[in-house]
This record gives C-alpha cells, structure tokens and sequence, in this order.
C-alpha cells in the first residue's frame, strides 16, 4: 500500500485495527438484523392466534359420572360430571396430592377451591398432562380394576411417563408432572350452556 | 484422455484430489471388521438422500392430506412401497451403523489426539442426524409421530424463563399443528440434509488430514519408508480399501434388503403400530415410546425425578448425555488409545458402559411398570424406574471418571509397529 498516491508511506496498523474491528462488528450486527425477519416468521401466525376462540357446550348430555372431551384450540378439555362419591374421594387425598389448595396458579381464581369448579360436581379442565403434554387417561373408577391401586380414587392416568392426577386435576406427589391440570377459563351461559375460552359475560 | 484429463487438471485438481482421498490416501493396513461402519454409514447418507428425493414427489406436508398422501404412497405409488420402506428402514440402519461406528472409535480411541476434530465432527454428525431422524418422525402424521413431537417439543418449555415462548417459536402453534409438520418437512427435506453432508465432507477432510487410526491405536506416520516417504504399514485407500468395502456393502445390502422384504416393520421398532394410526390430537396412545435409537436418552429423561417443581433436571440429564460426548478426547487420560493394550479398569468400565446403554434402551421403548413393582418395604417404587436411574448414574460414571480410571489402569506396552 506504501505505492498508494494517497498515503504518505506512513502505515498506521492501530488505525486499521480500529477499521476492521468496526466493520466486522457493524457487519455482525446487520447480519443478526437479517435473521430477525425469519425467527419471527416462525412464531405464531395471525391465523393460528385468531383460532383460539372459546367453544360452547351443553351440559345437559353429560350424565353424573361421566366424561366427555371437547375439543378447545386444538386440545383435549374435559367435562366431568362428578358424583357425590367421586367428591367425597378428593377430601380424603388431601396428604398424597402435591399442591391440595391450589396455590400454584393453574386455574382461574374463581376455580381456587376445593373442587377446582365453579359448580362443585363440574369439573371442566384440559387433559393434557403438565409434565410433557401427552393426554391421560381417564381412570374414573375408584379402586384396584383401574390398575392404580386399592387406594384409587379416581383419576386420570398419564401413559407417558406414569404422572396421576385425582378428580380435580391435582397432581399426586412422586411422579414426574410438577404442577396440577390446567383449568381453562370458562362460564355459565345458563345452567347446561358452558362457554369455554372465555369468562366475561357471566350470565 | 490424457489431453482431456490435462486439460481438466489445469482448471480444477481432479487428480490432485483423486489421489489425495484414494490412490494416495495411505490408511493402515490392519483395518477390520469395525472399520466398515464408516463407508457403510457413507453408503446409507446417500440411500436415504435419493430415496427422500422420490418420497417428496408424492408425500404432502399438510395436517389434513399428510397421513393420506403416505397411504397413497404405499399403496398406489408403483413401487412407492418399497421406496418408502427403503428410507423407514435406512434411516433405523444409519442409527446401528453410526452407534456401530462410534463404538469403534471409542474401543480403538480413534479420539484420542491428535484426532480430536475428527470425533468433534462425527459427534455434530450424530446431533445433526438424530434432529433429522425426529423432523423426519413426525412426517407421516401418524399418533406416535404427533404424541412423539408433542413431548420433544415441550422438553423446551421446561427450560426456566424463555421455555414457553421457546416451544412456542419451535411449533408455531399453540399445540403440534400444520404449522410445526410444514416446517419440520422444511427442515427435513433441506436445511438439515446440507448441514449433514457439509460435515460428513469436514468429517473426512479432517481425517485424511491426521490420518486413519488402526485396531492398535499407533501412529503409522511414525514409521515412514525412506525412499517413498509413506507409510511402511499403510496401503493406498484405493484399491485396496474400496474393493474391502464393496465386500462390507453387499453384505450390508443382503440385511437391508432382507429387512425391507421380510420385516420392514422389525417388531415395531422400525415403524411402530401406533403410528398407522392418523395423528388425533385428542388421545395420546395408552403406551408411547420413540424409536429404538434414541430411546436410551429418553430413559435417562425419564430417569431423573423433577426437582422443585420443575422437570428440568430431566431435561438437563438428556441433553448431557448427548453432548459429553463431546468432552471424550480430553476425559480420556490413558496411555495408551486402544482396547488391545488397556487395563482391566477400561475393559470394565467400557463392558458396564455397553451393558447399561443397552438397557436403557430396552426400558425406553417399555412401560415404566414393565417389570413390576418392589413390595412394601422400597414404597411400592417401579423396578423398572429403579433401575434406570442406577443405569444412568453409571452413564455418566462412565464418562466423568473416565479421567481418573484411564490414567490409573494397568497398560500393556504399544508395539511399534502395527499386528494383523
């Protein structure tokens, strides 16, 4: 470069260092801006987010003891009509579940309570398990058949790793799940018009 | 030809090139059995490319026709049948290759320095491949290909902080959906197939950089013949070595094809029942396991309990049990690299190595009831449970005090020269 017209013959390597350093590093940074366009591409579309509406349900086929699955953004929600005896099994659970009065919060506060249910006997909660996602199974009658036990109380039964859960979506102590089944938002449109998604208008 | 290959040579080192990587590759002569995985894995790299290419002109990447279009495939494509069960089977065949391959380099300690790169390389390759293997899983939209890519997926949301968003931006969705299957065809189909080959090119530039290792683990560039200035105990890749490895491919396209003809479903393990079921995002199979190969990290993950609300840990153990694979050349502290001349420590610590892997793998693709429950006094625990954490403590014994075990062992002397 000594030959260059533009310079005196003085080289100034700390200078050059400087420029080099500069324009790698403003380099760097617009190629980080570059990628940003197709990281975001991969979160979310508009549609995929639009498709989160609340689902409506009737109740009314739903008989005591029985459970139905309604299907809410693509997941599993189960609608469990809880007998007398169903509850009454949850009280006496209360040392081998994990979180009992529902600290952790994975229901809506007016879920907070010893059935995690507006209505006691409903139990609306989304079946899929907290540990990796996979959907148990319902293993609602109480004792040894269900092949959890003498002591089942009823319950749900992860296959995939073995988590269990009671009547009410708590998750028993021991197993692989660290928190108890989500309840979804929901609301009585009447008394058999469930509303899942959503809890604003209250009827 | 002569003039045609002048004229060649003057624009492009053709023969430069043939004779650095084969006529003039100088690899030791006591090559055995072991030595085939790696041509072999090379041969099955480019099965399971040309078989891919034709499955794409048929297969569609769409929640609601992808099931479907594999079902035409099988059945009305001619030949689709067999195409399909070329790329199901190869892609359960690389596993037993790469496992075989990496196997042989930690018995001859083909990691050892100054190979370190080499086995860099060839560990990026297995990552590299077991993320193919799982896009490429969730494709036919089957239930263990959906429940599959449900539980990998949300390993990431247990990662503190981000993990939500994390599985959120891997999925595009809020649940596995068109979305996560248009883009894992993406990633299968293209972005992972050219980091894969990129590396298998690296992978053997490196080595023929160093030079091959031998089943006695010393150095033929020692041992130089004066007037030549190669390898008394090397012999050019090609032809000796290529006509070596013809013999290993016929015999490996024997199995293969017995394979395809006789039992492309292998039990289950290649292409599990569940998954000729379409994928409903509402039940998840009353038993779901991944495929053979990667069910002994699987165990690791189910191994380890969640500790303080949070099954992270298990996340962590699965992800180290992968990359300390990594760390090997500088755990490796013994004095001399291969099986032939280490100390009884090596020999037990590798045979416990094999045997816990082994069982690992069996307990992933099982039930953690599979063997019962201890009585009473172990508080009715799962023997199963029991004894994958035993066999995942000794998982990382293996490497962790590999340090310590390797330095310590009783060597036998190297020769100078290598035995046949």
């Amino acid at each position: 470069m000594s030959d260059n017209p533009g310079n005196s013959g003085k080289s100034s390597p700390g200078k050059r260092r400087f420029l080099l350093a500069a324009t790698s590093a403003v380099g760097g940074v617009s190629a980080l801006g570059a990628a940003a366009p197709f990281i975001l591409s991969m979160f979310p579309s508009q549609r995929a987010r639009a498709a989160g509406a609340p689902v409506e349900f009737d109740l009314s086929k739903v008989e005591p003891g029985m459970l139905v699955t309604v299907e809410w953004r693509g997941k599993p929600v189960w609608v469990v009509n809880r007998t007398p005896e169903m509850l009454a099994g949850l009280d006496k659970l209360a040392n081998e579940v994990a979180d009992p009065n529902s600290e952790m919060a994975m229901q809506p506060d007016y879920c907070k309570n010893k059935t995690r249910s507006k209505k006691p006997e409903v139990l609306v909660v989304e079946g899929i398990c907290t540990h990796l996602g996979c959907s148990p199974t319902a293993k609602l009658t109480a004792g040894a058949d269900s092949g959890l036990g003498d002591g089942w109380q009823g319950g749900f039964f992860c296959p995939c790793h073995g988590s269990k859960f009671d009547l009410a979506g708590r998750v028993f102590k021991g197993v692989p799940a660290p928190a108890n089944l989500r309840i979804p938002k929901h609301t009585y449109l009447s008394d058999t018009r469930l509303l899942i998604g959503e809890d604003k208008k209250e009827a | 030809m002569g003039a045609l290959m002048q004229w060649i040579d003057d624009r492009f080192p053709a023969t430069k090139m043939w004779k650095e990587h084969l006529s003039e590759y100088y690899a030791p002569k006591n090559f055995n059995f072991w030595y085939y995985f790696g041509s072999l894995a090379l041969v099955i790299l480019v099965i399971q490319i040309v078989s891919g290419i034709f499955l794409t002109m048929h297969y569609k990447p769409d929640a609601a026709s992808a099931f479907a279009s594999v079902e035409y495939i099988m059945r009305d494509v001619p030949g689709g049948w067999l195409i399909r069960y070329i790329h199901s089977t190869g892609a359960s065949l690389f596993f037993v290759v790469i496992y075989l391959h990496m196997f042989r380099g930690l018995i001859y300690g083909s990691h050892r320095k100054p190979r370190e790169l080499i086995w860099l390389f060839g560990t990026l390759i297995y990552l590299c491949l077991m993320a193919e293997a799982f896009f490429g899983y969730l494709l036919p939209w089957g239930q263990m290909s959906y429940w599959g890519a449900q539980v990998i997926v949300n390993l990431f949301s247990a990662v503190p902080f981000i993990g939500e968003d994390l599985s959120l931006w891997i999925r595009g969705d809020f649940v596995v959906s068109d979305a996560t299957l248009n883009r894992f065809f993406a990633f299968h189909v293209i972005a992972l197939p050219l980091v894969l080959v990129a590396l298998v090119v690296v992978h053997i530039i490196a080595l023929h950089e160093v030079g091959s290792n031998n089943p006695d683990g010393v150095e033929i560039k020692k041992n130089k013949d004066p007037k030549t200035g190669h390898p008394i105990d090397g012999i050019p890749f090609h032809p000796y070595y290529t006509v070596k490895d013809i013999v290993g491919v016929v015999v490996f396209l024997m199995v293969f094809t017995a394979i395809i003809f006789f039992a492309p479903e292998m039990g289950g393990y290649f292409l599990e029942y569940n998954n000729f079921i379409p994928a409903d995002p509402l039940a998840t199979p009353s038993h779901i396991a991944p495929v053979w190969y990667f069910t002994p990290f699987y165990s690791i993950l189910r191994a380890v309990p969640p500790m303080m609300g949070s099954q992270f840990p298990g996340v962590v153990a699965m992800g180290m049990s992968v990359v300390i694979f990594f760390f090997l050349p500088w755990l490796d502290r013994g004095a001399v690299k291969s099986i032939r001349y280490r100390g009884p420590k090596f020999k037990r610590w590798i045979t416990a190595f094999v045997v816990v892997f082994v069982v690992l793998g069996y307990l992933g693709t099982a039930p953690t009831n599979v063997w019962g429950q201890f009585g009473k006094w172990l508080d009715e625990a799962d023997v199963a449970t029991v004894v994958a954490r035993i066999c995942t403590v000794v998982y990382f014994a293996f490497f962790i005090l590999m340090p310590w075990y390797t330095r310590s062992d009783k060597t036998l002397p190297e020769p100078n020269r290598v035995t046949m």
